[in-house]
């Protein structure tokens, strides 16, 4: 039987009454009091020399409060880097300055000119197009390679070049990778592209800036996905707010998917201008704004070599990827090709030899950071296309040669750097092939093709390292940040609890699968429990949610803090029941002496701890709160197996998912049906990245997706309903409640099972010389490799 | 958007009228003309609505079998109430856009702006209508001069469009995956005295009639018919979503779709 | 500046209004119903949907002053009377058809439209009714079946959860 309640229960979310009666709070709907709105005049051109930026004409317009310019800011901090990655031969990557307002150039096109603060948003937009822009337009870079060249124009002219950094993992076994090349039964080759994606949460990012003249308090209200981070960078590096005189808030938030996790000029901007001229200052991005201002996904053109002996046994894996940065570093951008992606490049797999090679480079195009699954969506797409392609060149069944190079023993020290504690890839496969009836898949090819169709399969594996992570591995590593999480516990006197994390709920129901933790352990209903998040005056220093981290390390954070709680709480059990405190259990919410019938409920110890009158006040503080901070001591390893079944239409080149199936292991579920939930929205944008999505720039940098009409989005009748099944269970080792995380697997699995299954699919129609086709496989892609 | 003055006829006259002030410019369902404006593409001093004109908006049938839509008529009044008498144009205008877009949208914006990736101009092409205004009687092959440019003069407003009905007919849409608009829509209708092929979406001209798949048509209404012929030539649009040989191709295999399903 | 009455959730309101106040900002600034939502300035993502005159229509792409006199239904207007969730409302927190909540009011709107239309809608047809209704976090699948759900249909044959 399925559980009611607590953990393991699909407990409907609570969150959900305020969203589906119009009563959320996003930000957008906070409106301050005197608040003045500012329109940011941005660049229309990739690359250019600011000369001059002549305010004169446009300060007179009505009602505008004040206009800055990069002039306002020379004094002030760049928006920082929080990574930082070490290059092949031991040295810094480079790492340019990135100004609130531009200073000097004008690097992508959207790139902040000017800001004008006015009465009405209106007005502001209208000043701004009375500013008069002196601008001395230059050649662009787009194309990396082209970037890279030693004539190519530079993005930052105080950097040497447009490289940011040249790495190699592990740089020590190159050569006994090579030597393995060499002494290969086989060697498969594929080049592929990792299509640029525009995140596109839909709700677009806001700022409100707030000052308190009265106790130079400065607050913001903005669309992120972990607010103390925000605060510790603007507050230290750019604005020089100590934290206990900044607060930022982040209320409902309307997606992110590793999007608003990154520190924007306009929060910046906000908070300085707020306190600038006295008011509060607000800015709504438009969705035309969001394609050239949030930070973009993906964009890797990478080559890769899998080298197997004459069993079939992967030998060395070797790559060779450039990495696009956009035009300056965005807050994690440099962890994302390097630390996010190499690691993984061993995939589900024995693969003794492996060497990375990343080159990161500037181009005259929107900063690139994380977007869900981050890096590892990149290395599970190049490893599974090439073990399809590889099975394809040897004629051997794509699944056995994957189940050949299983992985079967943990814990298992891969040859790039990190140690998966558990898992069982069998398992997730055997489910899988339950799923998908793979024997009946001939009679539905035959039907297909009746219709006029080819019909096409495709299975992959993935893994990826989420829960990020231990702050000490990741320090080595070059983050300038901490990765753990927090949880305040604070019971109340008549036995209510309220949670206060750091982690941030913006659409992943925090609010009810945290609460069903909490309650499982004390054994109170669900609705005693409160979670708070998203503001940093009332939630203890948290690193926020990405990484499919909240329930592995937020959630651990969460279950250290009520260990602290019950633990207080048995002692003043024991008191109560005059017992000893090694006697006392809890369940249901009461606390009984082991082998005796005395007990006091949840809420007689509650009551006592700030009612102290029958209390041990010499041995234990009154009061019921308690705080934890956990940092974990790996990653966690979530890993499966998806299966996609497509039609192609061979005249018009258009792939339709028939089905798609994905077989999870999660470690242990807290609520089955916000995880489901989870997998439904990785599927969907991992098919809208291979089938739909794609940022395209022209030759001058020029964006050509700039809207929804160019940019294709995953409608409702582009995907089909999808089996997922997170029945194989392996807990993670090392965290209290055995959980993986789940939230980016979905992204992280699908992109290559589609494409497998296209190319599955031409081959049986007969067209064996279609290798590869990039994504997104649109009608038009497909159709010209069919013709090519 | 920028600021303007807002007019809101209840008549045809009251809206010419309207009009024929300085910068004033027509307001149909404004599906395109207001995310136009809210971008500061377009800068109207007034904007004038055609959407409270009863004279302009229903579908009826006049005296010559003709299916007469109001110009202010939205798509999916047209694709209810247009279903009994032209059930292929209802079904094209039951394509348009969005539900919630075919609640606003109207035929006789549509047409006025004649996006070269729009349906309803396929259809008036196609269908060799003839499109009404407040001052005259425009037929298709003379209305549409390329893309957004239509014959239509300052100031005139399109009051009603009248289609005959084909014996034959059906329009095939191959959608352009972010917009939802036709990447290439062929409308083929057969008429007594002859075949009506009209493509959207593919030329850089706008709609256009293929007059070597009609003739073909003419001398056999058959898919086969279209397998012979090559591609269409011409200016062919090319861009993130197919190059001009893909387009052409679409044309093509939408043509023979057309005329199978018809 | 035009004045302007509409009835707006059964509640009779007069505002003036510039003429280029679109709908939806004359719901969320003029009204503080800031429960329809704006994602886009292309008329494309559905989080305005409201219904006019008891059809659904984009509230980012409509003129207030244009819509003198109609009667409007936002997403604050859907509860029962007594304010417990609409069937369809409450099919959406059963079947989880919403995360971030942003897409939310849209949908909903967009699903009674489609259920006055169509009152036992196939999957088909839910689908293709959503074209104009963008949802990032949910890959559809819960919005569909929760949709298909309050038409009355078993939905037990949809994979789990």
């Amino acid at each position: 039987m399925p559980k009611d309640h607590g953990i393991g229960a699909s407990s409907k979310r609570r969150e959900d009454v305020r969203f589906l009666t119009g009563q959320g709070r996003y930000t957008d709907d906070i409106n301050l009091h005197g608040q003045a709105y500012v329109h940011f005049l941005r660049s229309d051109v990739a690359h250019g020399r600011l000369n001059k930026v002549d305010t004169s004409a446009a300060e007179g317009m009505p009602g505008v409060i004040r206009i800055f310019t990069g002039k306002d800011f020379e004094g002030v901090g760049g928006l920082p880097c929080g990574w930082q990655v070490t290059d092949r031969h031991g040295n810094p990557m480079q790492e340019p300055a990135h100004p609130v307002l531009a200073q000097g150039k004008v690097r992508h096109v959207g790139d902040p000119i000017a800001a004008v603060v006015a009465e009405t948003a209106a007005e502001a937009r209208n000043a701004a197009e009375a500013i008069v822009l002196d601008i001395e337009e230059l050649p662009a870079v787009v194309d990396m390679k082209k970037a890279l060249r030693p004539d190519a124009p530079k993005v930052h002219d105080d950097l040497s070049s447009n490289l940011c950094y040249d790495w190699g993992f592990v740089e020590e076994n190159k050569a006994a990778v090579d030597e393995a090349f060499s002494k290969a039964a086989h060697v498969t080759t594929l080049e592929l592209v990792n299509n640029r994606l525009s995140p596109n949460a839909m709700e677009p990012r806001v700022a409100v800036g707030d000052y308190n003249t009265g106790t130079d308090d400065s607050t913001l209200y903005t669309t992120s996905q972990n607010p103390h981070v925000i605060r510790l960078l603007m507050g230290a590096f750019v604005l020089g707010i100590p934290e206990h005189k900044l607060r930022v808030v982040a209320p409902d938030v309307g997606g992110g998917f590793g999007s608003k996790i990154f520190h924007y000029a306009e929060e910046a901007f906000c908070t300085f201008a707020a306190k600038a001229i006295r008011r509060p200052v607000k800015w709504t991005a438009s969705r035309s704004e969001a394609f050239i201002t949030d930070a973009h996904g993906r964009d890797h053109v990478t080559k890769i070599e899998l080298a197997l002996d004459a069993e079939n046994n992967f030998t060395a894996i070797r790559t060779e990827t450039y990495a696009n940065m956009g035009a300056y570093l965005s807050t994690f951008a440099p962890s994302v090709p390097t630390w996010l992606h190499g690691t993984l490049m061993a995939g589900n797999y024995r693969t003794p030899l492996i060497y990375v090679n990343v080159k990161a480079v500037f181009t005259n195009t929107v900063p690139v950071d994380a977007y869900r699954g981050a890096g590892r969506p990149e290395a599970t797409f190049q490893l599974e296309r090439l073990v399809d392609k590889a099975a394809r060149e040897l004629g051997v069944d794509p699944v056995d040669l994957r189940r050949q190079n299983f992985i079967t023993q943990f814990p298992y020290a891969t040859p790039v750097a990190v140690e998966y504690d558990t898992g069982d890839y069998n398992a997730t496969m055997d489910k899988l092939l339950e799923m998908i009836d793979r024997d009946g898949f001939e009679a539905r090819a035959a039907k297909s093709k009746a219709d006029g169709k080819l019909r096409g399969l495709g299975i992959n594996c993935y893994i990826e390292a989420c829960g990020i992570a231990p702050s000490a591995l990741v320090g080595q590593l070059g983050a300038r940040a901490g990765l753990y999480e927090s949880a305040t516990v604070r019971v109340n006197a008549t036995g209510g609890i309220v949670v206060m994390t750091g982690s941030h709920s913006h659409g992943q129901g925090h609010e009810t699968s945290f609460a069903q933790v909490v309650a499982d352990m004390i054994g109170v209903p669900e609705a005693q429990v409160e979670i708070v998040h998203g503001d940093t005056a009332n939630t203890p220093m948290g690193m926020g949610t990405y990484g499919s981290r909240s329930i592995a390390v937020g959630g651990s954070a969460m279950v250290r803090a009520t260990e602290k709680i019950i633990k207080k709480a048995k002692k003043i059990a024991a008191h109560l029941m005059e017992a000893s405190e090694g006697d006392i259990e809890l369940k249901d919410g009461q606390f009984t002496v082991a082998g005796t019938d005395k007990s006091v409920a949840w809420g007689d110890v509650t009551l006592a701890a700030y009612v102290p009158h029958n209390y041990p006040l010499t041995e234990l503080e009154p009061g019921l709160e308690e705080t934890a901070f956990y940092d974990p001591n790996n990653f966690t390893y979530p890993a499966g197996a998806y299966a996609c079944e497509v039609e192609v239409d061979p005249e018009t080149g258009k792939v339709t998912i028939c089905s798609f199936a994905a077989a999870d292991d999660f470690g242990n579920v807290i609520n089955p049906m916000i995880v489901s939930g989870q997998v439904h929205g990785g599927l969907a944008q991992g098919i809208g990245q291979a089938l739909l999505e794609n940022v395209s720039y022209d030759e001058n940098g020029q964006l050509l997706s700039a809207s929804y009409m160019d940019y294709a989005m995953p409608r409702a009748d582009d995907v089909p309903f999808y089996q997922v099944d997170h029945s194989c269970v392996t807990p993670c080792t090392h965290n209290p409640l055995g959980v993986k995380g789940c939230g980016e697997a979905g992204a992280i699995g699908s992109p290559p099972a589609v494409v497998n299954a296209v190319i599955d699919a031409l081959h049986r129609g007969g067209m064996k010389h279609v290798a590869h086709i990039d994504m997104p496989l649109t009608p038009a892609r497909v159709w010209s490799a069919m013709h090519g | 958007m920028y600021s303007f003055e807002f007019a809101k006829p209840k008549t045809i006259d009251e809206a010419v009228a309207a009009l024929a002030g300085e910068e004033a410019q027509a307001l149909g369902g404004g599906q395109t003309l207001l995310p136009t404006m809210k971008q500061r593409l377009a800068a109207p001093a007034t904007l004038v609505s055609l959407n409270s004109i009863p004279e302009m908006i229903g579908v009826c049938v006049n005296d010559a079998g003709h299916v007469c839509i109001g110009g202010a008529t939205p798509h999916a009044v047209v694709a209810r109430e247009a279903a009994a008498h032209y059930p292929a144009l209802a079904a094209l205008a039951g394509h348009i856009g969005d539900p919630a877009v075919r609640n606003r949208g109207t035929i006789g914006g549509s047409l006025a702006n004649n996006d070269p990736s729009a349906c309803y101009p396929a259809a008036a092409l196609g269908s060799g209508a003839v499109i009404k205004t407040n001052t005259r009687d425009i037929a298709a092959d003379d209305y549409f001069l390329g893309m957004f440019e239509t014959a239509l003069n300052e100031g005139e407003i399109i009051t009603e469009v009248r289609f005959p009905v084909p014996q034959k007919v059906n329009y095939q849409k191959f959608v352009q995956p972010a917009s939802r608009f036709a990447l290439v829509g062929v409308f083929v209708a057969k008429y007594a005295d002859g075949v009506r092929v009209a493509v959207t979406g593919a030329s850089s001209d706008g709609v256009f009639r293929w007059a070597e798949a009609e003739a073909a048509l003419n001398a056999d209404f058959s898919k086969a018919a279209i397998d012979a012929l090559s591609p269409p030539e011409g200016t062919m649009i090319s861009d993130l979503h197919g190059t001009d040989a893909y387009r052409a191709h679409l044309v093509k295999v939408m043509t023979g779709r057309a005329v199978a399903a018809a | 500046m035009t004045q302007v009455t509409m009835t707006v959730n059964g509640k009779a309101v007069t505002r003036d209004v510039e003429g280029r106040t679109l709908l939806a900002e004359f719901l969320r600034e003029g009204l503080r119903l800031t429960g329809t939502h704006v994602g886009c300035d292309t008329s494309q993502c559905g989080a305005c949907v409201v219904h006019v005159n008891g059809n659904a229509i984009k509230s980012c792409t409509a003129l207030a002053a244009d819509l003198d006199g109609a009667s409007v239904t936002t997403i604050e207007g859907m509860a029962n009377p007594d304010g417990s969730l609409s069937v369809i409302q409450q099919a959406f927190q059963d079947h989880h058809g919403l995360q971030c909540g942003f897409c939310t009011p849209g949908m909903v709107m967009s699903a009674a439209a489609l259920l006055k239309e169509n009152p036992k809608p196939t999957e088909t047809e839910v689908r293709a009714y959503l074209e104009g209704n963008i949802c990032r976090c949910t890959g559809y699948h819960n919005i569909v079946k929760a949709i298909l759900a309050a038409s009355g249909q078993d939905v037990g044959a949809i994979a789990a959860e």
